[in-house]
């Protein structure tokens, strides 16, 4: 396994505001990394900051070896760096194939809007939106329009997938139908980052947790030595009940 | 019957045969010899190429540009100036072309970064600031007075007819320009533009250069039109040539037949020309308030202009009502 | 012209310019309409105005309330007839449908008063402090455009009804759920927006000719004014009226009188690019 995603020392500041803080890791090719932390820990803006769509206020971002720290988000996409939003952002008045063929056109780089439509039609089936391939994107459910982004960014035929809250607002059922999907995803040799509040939901599927709190990353690891981790604990659980642990784990 | 056939045919064929029509009459009415008829059938054609221009930035990409009158202006006075010093009339009209194109482009790299209402000030602001401009620099444009155009070779029957044809030409090259960024990669990067920009951007859509590429589109065919009517009225200045009417008007043609269409904007300009025609014949002193009345009857009424009609469901309507008087007597 | 009386006159002019403003102002920020037909409004005020002092003999200052309650009565009337039912959709259509409402106010005015320009002349002579010349008639408008603005300011900061339109602007949905009709409030907004123009005319029918030929250049004015200072508040539209008029000022003496409102124009869209919220302005729509 190579190295394919690389970040350095990134920050962000907006205003005085740091929302991120000298944020450092590396991404393999093929790995599966949950990225945890409370709301407003800096997640979302962390996505941002990757795939260009904020400047960098400080740091690099290196991809497949090429420092991308200044590119523009289609930039990101024609890469090979596709993200889905936590809130979906469908083309709402164009046919589901439409908006997977525009993620195959543009991101993907096909040369003509017949070979995009057929790569769209393989995606949906891929996500098992088939079915729904022709119907307007604003007629789906929630959980079909997350699929639905998942396979607009599969069609840009991405090296690094940036996964934002895909779980948010699924029920438990379809949120197993969802990470079986990522599963599968992953098989295709596509890196993949969960960018999850919830740390139940990634630590299945995850092969690597890093946890961003208040901006900075305070832990990365295997899911299990993270659980482990004081900080984490406190972050997540909150001071008491990190003590009570602390204190079980004495008796113990 | 009429709607069994109209099923049979491939979509759209039958507006296309309609307006191939509709673009043939155009052409055919210098046989009549009314000059009047001329005159409308050249408004007519130039008002299509103006809305099929509007169509790229307002219809394909969803922004609310009102730039036209600038573009048309500076058409205007680039044709009669470059005539004016010699050029022949063909290339004044060429000259003219590059010279907004190149305008809209670089206007396009700065003003497109704003967004709704901003956008559509600022697009307004353009016509005001090419207009004060234009009537400020007295020593080249000949300022408030207007300038005096070189007349066109030939008798006024044949000078109408050769007008005629020049915009037709435009109104042509539009229509096919329209036709190919429909279907093309540049339309249905627009299409993602006008439903979701940032997503547009998020799937790889350059969107900068592709709405700079729309705004140009809009403004190109504009500055021919605005040239070639130069040449024909012989006479421009400032507050005709950059009219805030004009700039509206454009907009509001393009949606009376049916934004983000290749049809609607020819459809929306001739109707509108038309009836702006017999208001000004019949109702001279009401014609103003009369095209107001348009605007609003087509906001409430006709959102998405007279392509989007059910026409089929009114003759159903009609079947029905026809069937239960029937029924009742 | 010396630099002391440039000021003076720049005052003068942008107290008025504010006047002319802030009730664009107000419909943009708060209904998110860019409101075409408010240079019709001004108009409309300024003719009344002047048809009541030379047929009825009142002057302005008396009829101004009069004046201002029919202005406000006829924009309530289009926002709650028209305006209200498309007020969410894009700006190409609230735009084009203000300007179709505008065209036919415009036409119904150049009809029934044809588009003489009328001025109501005052004889109050003039005044000289210090070198600087003023006709006191303009001091008099000028006072009286700065006391209409700050009355919307404390009817904006005070009122029921200004707390109210304050609580939709800032979030439609939250005013709602709080009991909040916010159609009515749009529709009185509108009114307010309209009965500040009504009463701007009135007072510019005292100090210059007005006429319907004017409606485009007092709406650019506003355009100008509201992207100076900012959208939707009160201060917004004083600063930014008074910059422009000290701009206009300015630029008439050191570039010509015919150039001062293209620079005004100009610098109107450099800020838009650089700093689209104004001088002092909230973050409005985008």
């Amino acid at each position: 396994m190579s190295e394919i995603l690389r970040l350095e020392k990134v920050s962000k500041a907006f205003g005085g505001v740091t929302a991120v803080n000298e944020v450092s890791f590396a991404l393999e090719e093929g790995e599966i990394v949950g990225l945890i932390g409370p709301n407003g820990a800096g997640k979302t803006t962390l996505v941002n900051l990757i795939t260009g769509v904020h400047p960098l206020s400080g740091g690099r971002v290196v991809f497949a070896g090429q420092d991308v720290s200044r590119q523009k988000p289609y930039e990101a996409a024609r890469r090979g760096l596709a993200r889905t939003f936590q809130i979906v952002q469908p083309f709402p008045e164009m046919t589901v194939v439409e908006n997977v063929a525009a993620g195959a056109l543009f991101g993907g780089g096909l040369r003509t809007r017949q070979a995009a439509s057929e790569e769209a039609r393989r995606e949906l089936a891929f996500v098992g939106l088939d079915h729904v391939a022709d119907t307007p994107a604003a007629s789906l459910t929630l959980p079909n329009r997350k699929r639905l982004e998942l396979a607009k960014s599969l069609a840009m035929r991405p090296k690094v997938l940036l996964l934002d809250e895909v779980n948010a607002g699924l029920n438990a059922a379809e949120i197993d139908g969802a990470l079986e999907l990522i599963r599968k995803i992953a098989k295709r040799g596509i890196t993949i980052v969960i960018i999850e509040h919830l740390m139940k939901v990634v630590l299945s599927i995850s092969q690597r947790i890093l946890v961003l709190h208040h901006g900075e990353l305070i832990a990365g690891g295997p899911p299990r030595e993270v659980l482990e981790d004081e900080r984490v604990i406190e972050a997540y659980l909150g001071a008491k009940f990190a003590a009570r642990i602390k204190a079980e784990g004495m008796h113990a | 019957m009429t709607s069994g056939l109209l099923g049979r045919l491939p979509a759209g064929a039958l507006g296309y045969a309609l307006c191939a029509l509709w673009i043939a009459l155009l052409a055919a009415s210098p046989l009549t010899g009314d000059n009047y008829l001329v005159r409308i059938a050249v408004m007519i054609s130039m008002f299509s190429a103006m809305a099929l221009s509007w169509n790229f930035i307002g219809g394909f990409t969803g922004y609310p540009s009102f730039s036209t009158a600038a573009f048309f202006g500076l058409g205007c006075y680039v044709g009669a100036i470059a005539q004016r010093n010699g050029l022949p009339l063909f290339a004044a009209w060429a000259l003219a072309t590059l010279f907004v194109a190149a305008f809209a482009a670089l206007l396009g790299l700065i003003i497109l970064r704003l967004k709704g209402h901003y956008f559509a000030i600022g697009s307004i602001a353009i016509v005001e600031v090419t207009r004060l401009l234009v009537s400020s620099w007295g020593s080249v444009t000949g300022g408030g007075d207007g300038l005096n155009v070189p007349l066109m070779q030939g008798s006024p029957g044949a000078v109408a007819a050769q007008v005629l044809y020049a915009m037709l030409g435009v109104l042509l090259v539009a229509f096919a320009a329209t036709l190919a960024v429909q279907r093309g990669r540049l339309g249905f990067g627009l299409r993602c533009i006008h439903q979701n920009e940032d997503a547009a951007d998020m799937v790889g859509v350059d969107t900068t250069r592709f709405k700079i590429a729309a705004y140009t589109l809009s403004a190109l065919f504009c500055g021919t039109v605005g040239a070639i009517y130069a040449s024909w009225v012989g006479y421009i200045d400032p507050t005709d040539s950059f009219s805030i009417l004009l700039t509206i008007k454009v907009p509001v043609m393009a949606l009376l037949g049916g934004p983000g269409t290749a049809i609607g904007p020819v459809l929306g300009a001739g109707v509108f020309v038309l009836l702006e025609e017999f208001f000004w014949a019949n109702f001279l002193q009401w014609n103003r308030a009369i095209l107001g009345g348009i605007i609003v009857f087509l906001i409430f009424f006709l959102p998405g202009g007279l392509l989007k009609i059910d026409y089929r469901r009114f003759y159903r309507r009609a079947a029905e009502r026809r069937a239960a008087g029937k029924a009742a007597a | 012209m010396d630099i002391p009386q440039i000021i003076a006159n720049g005052i003068v002019l942008g107290a008025l310019y504010a006047c002319i403003a802030v009730g664009f102002s107000l419909v943009w920020g708060v209904l998110n309409v860019i409101n075409m037909l408010h240079g019709s409004f001004i108009i409309l005020g300024g003719y009344l105005a002047y048809f009541a002092w030379a047929h009825l003999g009142l002057y302005p200052i008396l009829v101004l309330p009069v004046v201002a309650l029919i202005v406000f009565a006829l924009g309530y009337l289009l926002q709650y007839l028209f305006i209200n039912k498309v007020v969410t959709a894009p700006v190409l259509t609230t735009l084009t449908l203000t300007f179709g409402l505008d065209m036919i106010l415009y036409n119904l005015m150049t009809v029934y008063f044809t588009a003489t320009p009328r001025r109501v002349t005052l004889d109050v002579g003039s005044l000289e402090l210090a070198g600087v010349f003023m006709p006191v008639d303009r001091l008099i408008g000028m006072g009286l455009a700065l006391l209409l603005t700050g009355l919307l300011y404390l009817v904006m900061r005070a009122s029921t009804i200004g707390r109210a339109i304050v609580a939709v602007r800032m979030d439609r949905q939250a005013a709602a759920l709080m009991g909040i009709r916010v159609n009515r409030i749009y529709a009185i907004t509108f009114g307010i927006g309209a009965l500040m123009a009504g009463a701007a005319g009135t007072v510019f029918a005292m100090v210059f000719p007005v006429t319907t030929n004017l409606t485009g250049s007092f709406l650019g004015k506003a355009f100008v004014v509201c992207v100076i200072g900012g959208l939707g508040s009160v201060p917004g539209a004083l600063v930014g009226g008074l910059a422009l008029g000290l701009i206009e000022s300015f630029a008439g003496f050191l570039f010509g009188p015919q150039h001062a409102i293209t620079v005004g124009f100009l610098l109107m869209l450099l800020l838009l690019l650089v700093r689209p919220t104004g001088l002092i302005g909230v973050k409005g729509y985008e």
